[in-house]
């Protein structure tokens, strides 16, 4: 039976329920030192001056550092580039000096050997900053601020507006939030000065860009710098990026030549980890008698914060790229106002760009529905791309690919929804959002239903490594350039090669991220790991099960073509008695035993590259039920549908598992989490008491229907990513579920849905409805 | 001055003596002076509950406690719930349920539920099973960003049905 499609429990859980994973702060080194990180307490201003001289006197304190310790001019590249768009102005340098731009940029780093003392001494530093106004509204920002302005689109959309039966536009603004992994950011740099070495450990997500980059900033030869395998305690987007403690601790520890450990505490990760989604949309659609879309246009302003980091316009440019989204759009329009702000710089969240793409244009039908007095599931059936379309090549490049809808029957998926969405009960008859129902028994709660759809992407290129090799003992090993960070990449893998090489998956044992066991890995992000990564540990457990065999056939004396490997052993079919366990294989290739022909490298292992130059596109459909209390504005989530077509499950628990987490943090930011900041610029959300993330209180239990009618044509494996697709829609579906419940014509303006916003909805609603 | 006490604690049985700053938390003592770094700290201000621990058979978070506070204190920690290399019904459970997923939220999960289940918790009042309700609000005294909760809220109450000796295992599986 193959190992591939079924409900394994993961390897990771093992050491993970006893207490024994092993996280960055997990790991210590003798004669450690700490670090902290001293911060900007203002949003904009000229640093007058910054005197350490107090907390460098501090007891225990080993050297307090500031930008004037460092080489000159160090600033952190982007690693996403897109062509045109020269970001190199607005680069975050590694420590401020001259302006800072946000609250929470660092300014300085106290080392000292005990991290209360850190602390301490890092109150010592007097800072002195001539402030400056805030730019905090992205919308009215002066033109100076504006980092790039990115387009895609295609057709003549002028001339379909003007031509069309029916124009539909609204706004919505989406809420600055982001993926606040459990686990804050923790690095340890252990230098060993006489091998010239440097051991990392807690970069994940993508070690081995991290270490050239390192590297070249710091003049090393990469070889010598090795980045850990560690856990993640979840990455999201945010993790692993290369930040400027990922300079400023390996740096650190060279210079004092001893090891250096920094963990994060929570306050800090709120204002500097990478914040995510703040867009304001303005966005129309043409449509013809029939309903038929003819045009899409949407004016988009990103509030990137102060810096374009790593992921430089990467999250705008995805915007409007996959903005058209499942349908057929004759003529298309984006456009993207990128603008800095005071506020934390941004970087990618789970689904980035389509989260608020999809909220905007799923949203905007709901409301052209409405105003066309269409059923919202029949207006999305009519404007589906069909089967027969597929591929569906749209003109446009995203992260420098074509965007090619590779596969799918988008109308198939969207009425399984609808009809195990009825099967369940969610429908309260048919939706006619100008009459808002009340739940029965509920004190004027309002029952809301909302439904969208929605096209991600998956396994972005170019390229990812894989090793495999199979020891005496007879274990298999997996060395990948993904990262662990709670996806259960090593059970993925394990089932992957246990599937290609006929071995049990219990023998499986993945290494994921480590630099110096996989030097040319791509990372784990973009739901990339099981398509591209899941495809290289492919090719390389299919080269390794050919030698293996070709070398049985030497030790058996017998043809390949005879030969069958199954459960760990080599058999000749036809005889029980001749066979011979893929140990002894690994033990024949080993030099000197007698088997190896000349040039025939040593060793039972591969090493496979799997290149693709295009993404594969997953795509679902949400469905929500909410409760409104008009009185309070809370809203609670009832039940929640998620409807979602992955080519091929290696392992359906975990893809069930990653969606509904993605609804859960998708709940988050629709109804709960948001960085807000005072008129000064001065972060309102820097503890969990205000940075409201849901707990099992918020979250319904979620119901899937995984669909996997759609094999990827594109990969070995015929599969598609999973780690965003439970957080694509929620904005669109809840949005869409509130807007029924309260029976509003228009959009409900902006997100995240809190009660305040709620309140304001309602009252409005009522008031239309009474003069109605 | 550091102002320096000497604490003895015992963790999961096993007895310790230690001389530690007044200020230093339970959790800091735990992980970086005992060892036990299975006990996580997710936000350091008593929300997210990634820290935590059994003292004195009251669940407690352990960054909200000081290291001196555990003076003649039972401590049981995620490393003391296992039986050897037997996982602990609950730990079990966690797995069969895909209750975790980077697991840094686990521990302190697995510590408050254990705690609750220990204290007689598995039936209600007139002897009713644990309903979803009470495991989701039991649930919802910790934060978890991967799961989305559900495998935990079905992982309690698995073990909850099955240590009330009903066939409740079974009935909380994944279909």
């Amino acid at each position: 039976m193959s190992a591939i499609g079924a409900r394994l429990p993961r390897k990771e859980d093992s050491r993970l329920l006893r207490g024994r994973g092993r996280f960055g702060d997990d790991v210590s080194a003798p004669g450690q030192l700490w670090a902290r990180v001293v911060r900007s307490p203002c949003a904009h201003g000229l640093i007058r001056e910054l005197d350490v001289t107090q907390a460098a006197k501090a007891p225990g304190i080993a050297r307090v550092i500031t930008s004037g310790d460092l080489p000159g001019g160090l600033a952190i590249p982007v690693r996403l580039t897109i062509p045109g768009a020269d970001l190199g102005d607005h680069l975050q340098p590694v420590l401020a000096a001259g302006t800072v731009r946000y609250v929470g940029e660092p300014l300085a780093v106290v080392v000292g050997g005990d991290p209360y003392a850190c602390e301490d001494a890092a109150e010592l530093v007097d800072i002195d900053i001539a402030e400056r106004p805030a730019v905090l509204d992205a919308r009215v920002a002066p033109a100076q601020q504006v980092a790039a302005e990115l387009a895609a689109g295609y057709g003549d959309t002028a001339a379909a507006f003007a031509a069309a039966a029916h124009v539909v536009s609204i706004e919505l603004a989406i809420g600055r939030h982001s993926g606040v992994p459990l686990e804050p950011r923790c690095l340890l740099a252990v230098p060993d000065p006489r091998a010239g070495t440097l051991d990392i450990y807690g970069m994940t997500k993508v070690p081995v860009w991290n270490r050239d980059l390192l590297a070249g900033l710091l003049g090393m030869d990469e070889t010598l710098i090795r980045v850990h395998a560690v856990d993640a305690g979840g990455g999201f987007g945010v993790r692993g990026e290369f930040y400027p403690e990922d300079f400023l601790i390996p740096w650190l520890s060279l210079a004092l030549a001893r090891p250096v450990k920094w963990a994060e505490d929570r306050a800090e990760h709120l204002v500097a980890v990478n914040h995510s989604r703040q867009q304001h949309h303005r966005i129309a659609a043409a449509f013809d008698a029939d309903g038929r879309i003819t045009a899409l246009d949407d004016d988009i302003v990103h509030d990137n914060g102060a810096y374009c980091r790593t992921h430089g316009v990467a999250v705008p440019e995805l915007t409007v790229a996959m903005l058209p989204g499942p349908y057929r759009v004759p003529a298309y329009r984006g456009r993207v106002r990128v603008v800095l702000t005071n506020k934390t710089p941004c970087g990618t969240y789970r689904a980035p760009g389509r989260f608020e793409g999809a909220a905007a244009r799923e949203h905007l039908l709901d409301v052209a529905a409405t105003r066309l007095g269409m059923d919202p599931v029949e207006l999305r059936r009519r404007n589906l791309l069909t089967a027969a379309e597929m591929p569906y090549r749209r003109p446009i490049t995203t992260l420098n690919t074509e965007l090619v809808l590779d596969t799918g029957d988008y109308p198939a998926l969207l009425a399984a929804a609808a009809r195990e969405a009825d099967r369940l009960g969610y429908r309260i008859g048919p939706v006619a959002p100008r009459a808002p129902r009340v739940s029965s028994g509920t004190g004027g709660r309002l029952r809301g239903f909302g439904l969208a759809m929605f096209v991600e992407k998956s396994g972005l290129g170019p390229q990812e490594t894989a090793d495999v090799t199979v020891s005496k003992s007879g274990a298999v090993h997996v060395y990948s350039g993904g990262t662990s960070l709670g996806q259960g990449i090593e059970t993925v893998l394990a089932q992957i090669a246990a599937d290609a090489l006929g071995v049990d998956p219990r023998v499986v044992q993945v290494t994921a991220g480590d630099t110096a066991a996989q030097p040319f890995g791509a990372g784990s992000w973009a739901s990339r790991s099981t398509v591209v990564g899941g495809s290289a540990v492919h090719l390389a457990a299919t080269a390794v099960r050919e030698r293996a065999v070709r070398l049985a056939a030497r030790m058996l004396e017998a043809a390949e073509e005879d030969l069958d490997l199954a459960d760990g052993f080599i058999t000749v079919r036809g005889d029980q008695a001749a066979r011979i366990a893929l140990a002894d294989v690994a033990r024949a290739a080993e030099p000197a035993r007698g088997y190896l022909r000349p040039g025939e490298p040593t060793g039972l292992s591969a090493r496979r590259r799997f290149e693709v130059s295009r993404m594969t596109y997953p795509y679902g459909a949400h469905a929500a039920v909410v409760d409104v209390d008009p009185g309070t504005g809370q809203v609670r989530v009832l039940r929640y549908l998620v409807a979602y077509e992955v080519g091929r499950a290696i392992n359906p628990m975990l893809v069930e598992g990653q969606l509904r987490g993605g609804v859960a943090q998708g709940i988050g930011g629709t109804l709960l989490e948001e960085f807000g900041y005072d008129e000064a610029g001065q972060p309102q959300a820097i503890t969990f008491m205000e940075y409201r993330m849901p707990t099992a209180a918020e979250v319904p239990a979620v119901d899937v229907l995984l669909s996997q009618d759609a094999p990827a044509p594109g990969n070995p494996l015929g599969v598609m990513g999973a780690g965003e697709g439970g957080v694509s829609a929620v904005g669109a579906a809840v949005a869409n579920a509130v807007r029924n419940a309260l029976g509003l014509a228009g959009s409900v303006g902006q997100l995240p849905l809190t009660p305040a916003r709620v309140r304001r909805l309602a009252d409005a609603s009522a008031r239309s409805g009474a003069t109605a | 001055m550091k102002d320096m006490h000497a604490v003895r604690v015992t963790v999961n049985g096993r007895g310790h003596e230690l001389v530690v700053e007044a200020r230093r938390t339970l959790a800091d003592m735990l992980r970086h002076d005992l060892g036990y770094t299975g006990t996580h700290l997710g936000c350091e201000h008593g929300i997210c509950g990634a820290c935590t621990v059994i003292l004195d058979g009251q669940p407690a978070r352990s960054c909200l406690v000081f290291g001196v506070q555990a003076d003649g204190a039972q401590v049981r920690t995620v490393e003391g719930l296992a039986d050897g290399e037997r996982l602990s019904d609950l730990q079990q459970a966690f797995s069969d349920h895909h209750a975790l997923q980077c697991g840094f939220c686990t521990p302190g999960f697995l510590m408050l539920a254990e705690a609750y289940l220990a204290e007689a918790h598995l039936t209600g009042a007139g002897g009713e099973p644990l309903t979803e309700e009470q495991a989701r609000e039991l649930a919802a005294a910790n934060l978890c960003r991967c799961t989305g909760y559900q495998g935990i809220v079905e992982a309690i109450l698995a073990t909850a049905r099955a240590r009330a000796g009903g066939n409740g295992a079974a009935e909380g599986s994944p279909a």
